[in-house]
């Protein structure tokens, strides 16, 4: 049965989807609203379990791509992924009968929920980063054999280009440029497959993993509750099942800088037992080491929470003397064979270690 | 010398500062025409100290009464929100997460009109005079009489809020336009809403100013005013006219500042205690540290640099309670404390009874907490020197000990120690250490844009910016020697190939108050 949200589902789904970003993925409270607005137009947005979808049906992903901090300036029109699912429909000659998450970390969760809002299209609850990554490619689409073109680029003034490229990686790079001249953020519809397949290569239920992790720290929080010891009960449940706290402390450095459109830099938290945990992030976090030994790698999630609240803080907004507590948190099988681990895994972000499973590493 | 002024919502404070020395301070209840209370308030300094009124050299006026009038959706303005950025930005209309009651104070008039720029620079599209035009024409026949004008990406290109601002000022002679690249910092949304309440205070701000330029007439002191802003810097009277909104949350950043002046410490905590709350918030270099959360104004979301301030539920009137667990401070008597507590005769045991029945404070009458049992009074003044010392620690960005200074009515509620602190320091006059955070403020300058690292290396970008915002500061009045840099914070545009690093700078240094006397004689004479 598809189910309809409410806006108190989406203030949850925003403060879900932000733990999802681990670090990255952009501000929620303009894609938030955007959604809000579309449902005060008169739209409804209507989630459809992965398992729902008729195997011949067509699924096409819509998202942004480029920088959230571009987007809390330049704010959309609000057609832009609309236009660009319709151009890749008269592209491919087929309607769709659903659009979906390609990224169900940060302010892409909510950008589908738009587009399903704005044509009437339910929205698959399902997505194929499991979080937020940085790139195109690394996608669980990606890594099970779907080609994320023809895809489509649409700016605010409904300008568009089509990219055909002979792999994935060649489509991040054309895209990224058409992103830039576009403003430095744009709108696109990509990864179209057919139900069959999007079973096959997606992670299932992460829209509705958002919504619950919105709602069990904002409850833990009404009842006075620790919001850390709620979550971890919560993701039990999941097929992110292990989620640990890894470390408790303040920020005593933190280090950043920009190259090729990348925030990279390093973070580091000090425990009162003088003990210290060390953050590399791109954009999202990668890794985090305590007193040199890993204790948890991408894929799997770092989260870096406000210590009382359990608030997201993203890698643009960590800075000296916060007060923070960092969680790990297991992703599900899908994202973590041989073939995901290449695409984003340690080696996918140049890091030298090799993955091990954040459950089994240190206590 | 010069005087500091903190109008507040119950009391008007003012302070003589001869120096650094404090030569007279006067409490006295707010008045609601403003002037007479602030005319009461300097006529008892004068008469306190018998001071030649010519001996001023600056008045300095924190108030709270901006905020106070956006929180409660008072008197303000029928206001114009005017977006420049279409056809992008069409998905939120100005003002859409505000609360309705606000929204409708001040009218709801909204427009989106073309314009706007990249963040490189590059335009979205030209602008429309014509359009402009027509939403003036409009405004006239409603009546509407400021304007708040936003561009996208005006912290990187103003010229276009500054050209539609032209236009609105021929179309309508006399109406009030606030830009937003004066007002706010990258952020559309939230820059938007700052400048529209900036716009819809415009004619209180008038009123407010007037009210203090009459109170100074009537006492002849002619020196320059000044009012203070959320960062803890002073702008001119006149400024304050167009800016009132820079006023917002100037009330707890004084009053660290103040903490800070009469302590002698810049690197401490600040415990500011009242009757129903306590305030800690942390100063570096002199300075409160900022929130690096979203500040909310009356309900509406803005990117205000608030300072960072952990507000608890103790105070002097705070409850205690010890039928199943102690407890302190759920509740407070509030301003009956000096009706309710029993030092006072009254029937409610609070934190202040506790404070005078464990020999700390001199306050009503002891005999009537004497009855109090030894020992749970150690333990009740123990939870409540917990309480502070725990809201201390999260404030802290070390392990190590660290000063305290303790301001407020409600500093005798603690003792001469404090786990987690070096020193416990109290200083003299701390019940006005706000119009003293007034009186000594500090000019300032900044710069907050975006700038492109292609080509250059990132120590002349820092260079250049350190540069312009020394400018600004003396520019604004600073003494150039005192003037220094207190923050630099560098935000690169992530997912962009062009390595665009947003650069913000501050520099601030003491008022050179000798040139801006000269000046403002010459500008009279």
């Amino acid at each position: 049965m598809p189910r309809e949200l409410t806006i108190g589902d989406l203030h949850d789904l925003a403060r879900g989807a932000a733990l999802l970003g681990t670090g990255g993925g952009g501000d929620l409270y303009v894609g938030r609203l955007m959604v809000e607005s579309a449902i005060a137009d008169g739209g409804r947005v209507e989630l459809l379990a992965l398992e729902e979808v008729p195997d011949s049906g067509l699924i096409i992903p819509t998202a942004m791509m480029g920088a959230p901090t571009v987007l809390v300036e330049k704010i959309p029109s609000g057609d832009e992924a609309v236009r660009s699912l319709q151009t890749l429909e008269r592209h491919l000659g087929r309607k769709a009968f659903a659009t979906m998450p390609i990224e169900c970390g940060g302010i892409n969760s909510t950008m589908p929920l738009v587009v399903g809002a704005r044509l009437g299209l339910p929205v698959v609850d399902a997505d194929g980063m499991g979080r937020a990554f940085p790139e195109l490619q690394m996608e669980t689409f990606h890594v099970y054999g779907v080609s994320g073109t023809p895809m489509v680029i649409t700016n605010e003034y409904g300008d568009s280009t089509i990219v055909n490229a002979r792999d994935n990686a060649m489509m991040e790079w054309l895209a990224r440029g058409v992103a830039v001249r576009m403003g430095g953020a744009a709108y696109i519809a990509e990864y179209s497959m057919d139900g069959e397949t999007a079973k096959r290569v997606s992670i299932p239920g992460t829209l509705t993993l958002g919504i619950e992790i919105g709602r069990c720290l904002r409850e833990a929080r009404e009842r006075h509750d620790d919001p850390f010891g709620a979550l971890i009960e919560m993701l039990k449940r999941t097929p992110y099942s292990n989620g640990r706290i890894l470390f408790e402390g303040k920020v005593t450095d933190v280090l950043r800088r920009t190259t090729d459109g990348f925030v990279r830099g390093n973070a580091t938290l000090e425990s009162s037992s003088g003990s210290v945990l060390g953050l590399e992030f791109q954009n999202e976090h990668l890794v985090a080491r305590v007193d040199g030994e890993v204790r948890a790698i991408v894929p799997d999630l770092i989260c870096v929470l406000e210590a009382e609240t359990a608030e997201s803080i993203t890698t643009e907004q960590i800075r000296y003397g916060q007060r923070v507590k960092v969680m790990g948190i297991s992703t599900p099988g899908i994202m973590r064979t041989p073939e995901a681990l290449a695409v984003f895994g340690p080696a996918g972000f140049g890091l030298d270690e090799e993955w091990k499973p954040v459950e089994t590493l240190g206590a | 010398m010069r005087i500091g002024i903190d109008v507040g919502g119950t009391n008007t404070d003012a302070v003589l500062l001869d120096g650094r020395s404090v030569a007279a301070s006067v409490k006295t209840p707010t008045t609601p025409d403003v002037t007479s209370g602030i005319v009461e308030v300097l006529r008892s300094i004068i008469d306190q100290s018998a001071l030649e009124t010519d001996a001023v050299q600056g008045v300095m006026i924190g108030t709270t009464h901006f905020t106070n009038a956006v929180i409660e959706a008072k008197p303000l303005m029928p206001t114009a929100a005017v977006r420049l950025g279409l056809p992008a930005t069409r998905s939120l209309r100005p003002m859409v997460d505000w609360p309705a009651r606000l929204r409708e104070a001040v009218g709801n008039h909204a427009y989106l009109c073309h314009g706007g720029h990249e963040f490189d620079g590059r335009a979205i599209s030209p602008l429309d005079a014509a359009e402009l035009r027509a939403v003036a024409a409009e405004l006239g026949e409603r009546g509407v009489r400021s304007v708040a004008i936003c561009s996208v990406f005006s912290p990187v290109n103003a010229e276009l809020e500054q050209e539609a601002g032209a236009v609105f000022q021929e179309e309508l002679p006399g109406v009030a336009v606030s830009l937003s690249h004066e007002i706010g910092r990258v952020g559309l949304l939230e820059r938007e809403n700052a400048t529209i309440m900036n716009a819809c205070l415009r004619d209180l701000a008038e009123r407010i100013v007037d009210a203090f330029g009459s109170a100074l007439a009537e006492l002849t002191i002619t020196a320059p005013v000044y009012l203070s802003q959320n960062d803890g810097t002073l702008m001119s009277v006149e400024r304050a006219r167009r800016y009132p909104v820079a006023t917002f949350a100037s009330g707890p950043t004084n009053s660290m500042r103040g903490a800070a002046f009469l302590s002698g410490v810049t690197e401490c905590a600040v415990v500011d205690i009242g009757g129903t709350t306590s305030d800690v918030g942390m100063l570096v270099k002199g300075f409160p540290r900022e929130s690096a959360v979203v500040a909310q104004v009356g309900g509406v979301r803005t990117n205000f640099r608030m300072p960072d301030v952990l507000s608890i539920g103790l105070g002097g009137g705070s409850l205690v309670r010890g039928e199943d667990a102690l407890t302190v401070g759920r509740e407070s008597v509030g301003y009956r404390l000096t009706r309710e507590a029993l030092v006072f005769g009254g029937q409610t045991l609070t934190a202040t009874d506790i404070a005078v029945a464990a020999g700390l404070a001199d306050v009503g009458d002891a005999a009537w907490v004497q009855g109090l049992d030894e020992g749970w009074v150690r333990d009740a003044h123990a939870l409540i020197e917990r309480t502070v010392a725990k809201a201390v620690d999260r404030m802290k960005t070390s392990a190590g000990d660290i000063p305290v200074v303790v301001v407020g009515g409600g500093s005798i509620l603690l003792g001469s120690r404090l786990d987690g602190a070096s020193e416990l320091i109290r200083p003299e006059h701390s019940a006005v250490a706000n119009a003293i955070g007034a009186a000594i403020a500090q000019i300032g300058g900044e710069v907050d844009r975006v700038f492109s690292m292609e080509g250059v290396s990132r120590d002349e970008v820092l260079a250049q910016a350190k540069a312009e915002a020394t400018e600004q500061a003396v520019a604004a009045g600073g003494l150039a020697d005192s003037v220094e840099i207190v923050e630099i914070d560098e935000v690169p545009l992530a997912y962009l190939p062009s390595n665009a690093v947003r650069v913000r700078v501050k520099a601030v240094g003491d008022l050179d108050l000798a040139r801006v006397a000269r000046v403002e004689t010459q500008a009279r004479g």
